[in-house]
């Protein structure tokens, strides 16, 4: 039972990974190992920043 | 085979750098000499494996090409592709990471040495892969071997699996890897810089003009899909309010919860579908949401217009979420769903019109237009701007870009071969009813069935209950001239996916849910192509006004959308009003635009190549660029010189031209005086758009040839090349290359994994 959701999570891992669900987690991570003095962004000011940025950094999809 | 370096020379300046590696650090990379004896020690089991998988694939051709009975089944499909992928990645792959891109694990890529945690961000390379993937692949391979099928399976078949393998999977692979050796450059500075402005300027200019021209015929199939379908229109039209809600809810409400509102727009993505069915039944509903293709057409090009200048919290990024989510959702149950099923396909190898060039669903013969019609799946330029975008950004070593580049094309190949399957498993009868225009079918079940049974098509017997009553299974009025692929793949989805779940009952469920995701994978490609070209314009102008420049400045934004909006809906709209069936005659222009693009971006590859000094093994570059070269210029040819009217757009014009002149009031399939002037106007602009693609692209190319043999000169001569590339910088990480890790790699992880975490972050960089 604990292997099924191991391996559910794993996936569910896996899918926020594709989907970019965890870039605040990995902006934290490299924020602490940056050694940067400020304090880093909160969860809900990354996300604006991150949508914000696309707006004049557009990525194509493809066809 | 010396491991260092072929043809006897040095390459480019990395591997002579002097890679200095921080003492206290485990290796950043496995020993080459290491390596290659790993590579080159064949196991008894690796042996049996890799025999055991030619032997399959060996058979599984067998069955396809040589066999060809009355039936082949499905299964033989999956079977041919992926053992041929296997071998071609695991052999072929790596003949290109040995002498052209000769990849350096000790070298740090810009996520590591640019790392800031936004952009340029370290990923776990079977996270990137998936990520490359869901960028790369949308409706493109979904609609072109539907297309091609009129030729029989196997042209398409051979085409997508060999093309995959020697030219669409080689150009992504290098794309991907020396833009990440530049930073993450886009194509478009890759080619200013190698090719010089001439060169440069002609690959911008085409790129915009392609861009365009792929936003238009990706949105007429959606118009073609949703005209005269009520439930089509409301749930399609229905994902627009949901990506609303799901942007404010990630902005305002719960802020990073990207699975979690996926899920909920997921839900309601379903219920939108099911709930579409209750209101095309309804009396109000069947009106209200019942449009023609001219007003679905307004809808889209006012829609890309406010979609491109609203934020992008707002639609893009939610709809980006929900279409990755739908996507990766909806092929692993076509996957599932063709292997469980395995259908039987009845159509023959080779149709009736593979020899001829005047097939109804798109015209000319198999050489060059298969190759053409085939873009995405086989070999697709449009990858080269994803592969120089995002993705390079967030690569974690070098030596996974074989992985995510050359693996992730196989895979969206493998995508267009299951579609070709689910295209060919339904009646041949009901797939020429429905994929030629209504001017040859007549528009109704009756004359279609006649026009099919017409054509002399062996083993076909089309009667009108046959076409009433798929179209009453599938929840539409009608199914006849749904031209455009992504009607006759919905249809063939749902005849496989209702004997895997659900039988007749639900097979207008799965239909609209195959239209229901290629809208959506259309609508995010139109959304972000129309505003990645309007900031190429931006900045185009911006050389002459600066102001352009400025991204934030309103009135130029607007007017640059504005124009990129206008120049797609154009071709769209013409499309759309078509006398001859627009798809038909636009389709061709689809693929040699994709297949231009893809041209160009292997001309600054192959630049790049011969100046890092790759000249015994250049044809790995060249063969797929001659290649597509010879097929889209001889296409744009046979477009712009064709005396055939059904193929040449002059020729075409000339025709309708001098029936006008005569006086005649109707003239083949235009039934009106406005209908022959439209088709001169629309003959006129699609000849003249092959002319300036054809010139552009030749520019592009003599340029890349140009460049060269001055790399060949210089090798010659003893002149050092110039090198765009970033400064190396030590890396001072580990990660395995492919998906699964070699003894050596699992080695040199344990090692890193004893590291205590502190004494492995990254460099500190203060700011």
């Amino acid at each position: 039972m604990s292997a099924i959701v191991e391996g559910f999570r794993g996936f569910a891992r896996y899918l926020g990974g594709v989907m970019g669900a965890d870039a605040y987690q990995k902006y934290l991570e490299h924020h602490a190992a940056a050694g940067h003095r400020s304090p880093p962004l909160t969860e809900r000011e990354f996300w604006r920043d991150r949508t914000d940025r696309q707006d004049s950094n557009p990525q194509g999809r493809c066809c | 085979m010396s491991s260092s370096m072929p043809g006897g020379r040095a390459g480019t300046a990395d591997e002579e750098l002097d890679l200095a590696h921080d003492p206290s650090l485990p290796p950043t990379a496995v020993d080459d000499a290491v390596r290659e004896a790993e590579e080159r020690k064949w196991t008894p089991t690796k042996i049996a494996i890799w025999s055991a998988i030619a032997l399959l694939g060996g058979v599984a051709w067998f069955m396809l090409a040589i066999i060809r009975g009355e039936t082949v089944n499905a299964i033989w499909f999956v079977f041919a592709s992926v053992c041929t992928y296997l071998i071609a990645y695991r052999f072929y792959s790596k003949v290109i990471e040995r002498y052209i891109t000769r990849p350096n694990d000790r070298r740090a890529t810009p996520a590591e040495y640019k790392a800031d945690g936004k952009d340029y961000v370290r990923t776990d390379r079977n996270v990137l892969f998936g990520h490359h993937f869901a960028a790369i692949a949308g409706a493109g391979p979904l609609v072109g071997p539907v297309i091609a099928a009129q030729m029989g399976y196997l042209p398409g078949t051979i085409w997508i699996i060999l093309g995959v393998v020697l030219a669409g999977a080689v150009q992504d692979y290098l794309v991907l890897f020396f833009s990440m050796r530049r930073g993450g450059r886009s194509l478009g500075q890759m080619a200013r810089e190698e090719l010089g402005v001439i060169g440069g300027t002609a690959a911008l200019i085409a790129t915009l003009l392609i861009m365009v021209i792929i936003v238009a015929i990706l949105a007429l199939v959606v118009v073609n899909a949703l005209g005269e379908s009520p439930w089509g229109v409301f749930s399609v039209g229905m994902t627009i309010p949901i990506a609303l809600f799901m942007g404010v809810y990630l902005r305002f409400i719960r802020p990073g919860r990207v699975l979690e509102v996926s899920l909920i727009g997921f839900v309601l993505l379903m219920a939108a579908i099911i709930g579409g069915g209750i209101v095309a039944e309804s009396e109000w509903g069947a009106a209200f949401f019942h449009l023609d293709k001219v007003t679905i057409a307004w809808g889209i090009i006012v829609y890309g217009f406010i979609a491109a200048i609203l934020p992008v919290w707002l639609l893009l990024a939610p709809r980006d979420y929900l279409s990755t989510f739908m996507k990766i959702g909806v092929i692993v149950m076509l996957a599932l769903a063709i292997i469980v099923v395995r259908p039987e396909i009845n159509v023959p190898a080779f149709s009736e019109f593979a020899s001829r060039e005047n097939g109804p669903v798109f015209p000319g013969a198999l050489f060059p237009f298969l190759f053409v019609t085939i873009a995405c799946g086989a070999l697709s330029g449009f990858h080269a701007l994803i592969s120089s975008g995002t993705t390079p950004k967030l690569v974690e070593k070098e030596r996974q870009t074989r992985l995510i580049g050359y693996g992730g094309m196989l895979m969206e190949s493998f995508v267009a071969i299951m579609a070709l399957v689910a295209a060919i498993s339904i009646d041949r009868g009901l797939y020429f009813a429905m994929n030629s225009p209504a001017a040859l079918t007549g528009g109704t079940v009756e004359t279609a069935a006649s026009w099919v049974n017409s054509l002399g098509l062996s083993g076909v017997n089309l009667t009108p209950e046959i076409l009433s009553q798929t179209a009453a299974n599938v929840g539409e009025e009608s199914i006849v001239s749904r031209t455009g692929g992504a009607p006759t793949l919905a249809v063939g989805l749902a005849h496989i996916m209702q004997q895997f779940i659900g039988g007749t009952a639900m097979m207008a469920f799965w239909y609209h849910f195959a239209i229901m995701f290629e809208a959506l994978f259309i609508l995010t490609a139109v959304d972000a192509g129309t505003r990645v070209a309007r900031f190429m314009l931006q900045d185009s102008i911006g050389n002459f006004v600066p102001r352009f420049k400025e991204h934030s400045w309103r009135p130029g934004a607007w007017l640059c959308t504005a124009i990129m909006v206008a120049a797609w809906g154009a071709v769209l709209l013409m499309g759309v009003t078509d006398p001859l069936g627009g798809i038909n005659t636009l389709f061709p222009l689809f693929g040699i635009a994709n297949q231009l693009l893809a041209a160009i971006a292997l001309s600054v590859c192959l630049a790049i190549a011969a100046k890092r000094g790759s000249f015994k093994y250049i044809w790995i570059v060249a063969l797929p660029l001659a290649f597509a070269a010879v097929v889209t210029i001889t296409a744009s040819a046979y477009k712009i010189f064709s005396p055939v009217p059904a193929v040449g757009y002059f020729a075409n014009n000339a025709a309708f031209s001098k029936a006008l002149a005569e006086g005649k009031t109707e003239f083949g399939t235009a039934k009106t005086v406005a209908a022959m002037e439209a088709v001169v106007r629309n003959t006129m602009i699609q000849g003249w758009l092959s002319v300036i693609f054809v010139v552009l692209s030749i520019i592009v190319i003599i340029t890349a040839m140009i460049a060269t043999v001055k790399a060949f000169r210089n090798e010659a001569g003893g002149v050092a090349h110039t090198d765009n590339e970033d400064p190396a910088v030590p890396s001072r990480v580990y990660a395995p290359s492919g998906f699964i890790p070699t003894p050596s790699e699992r080695e040199l992880v344990a090692e890193w994994n004893k590291l205590p975490a502190e004494s492995r972050l990254e460099k500190p960089v203060h700011h």
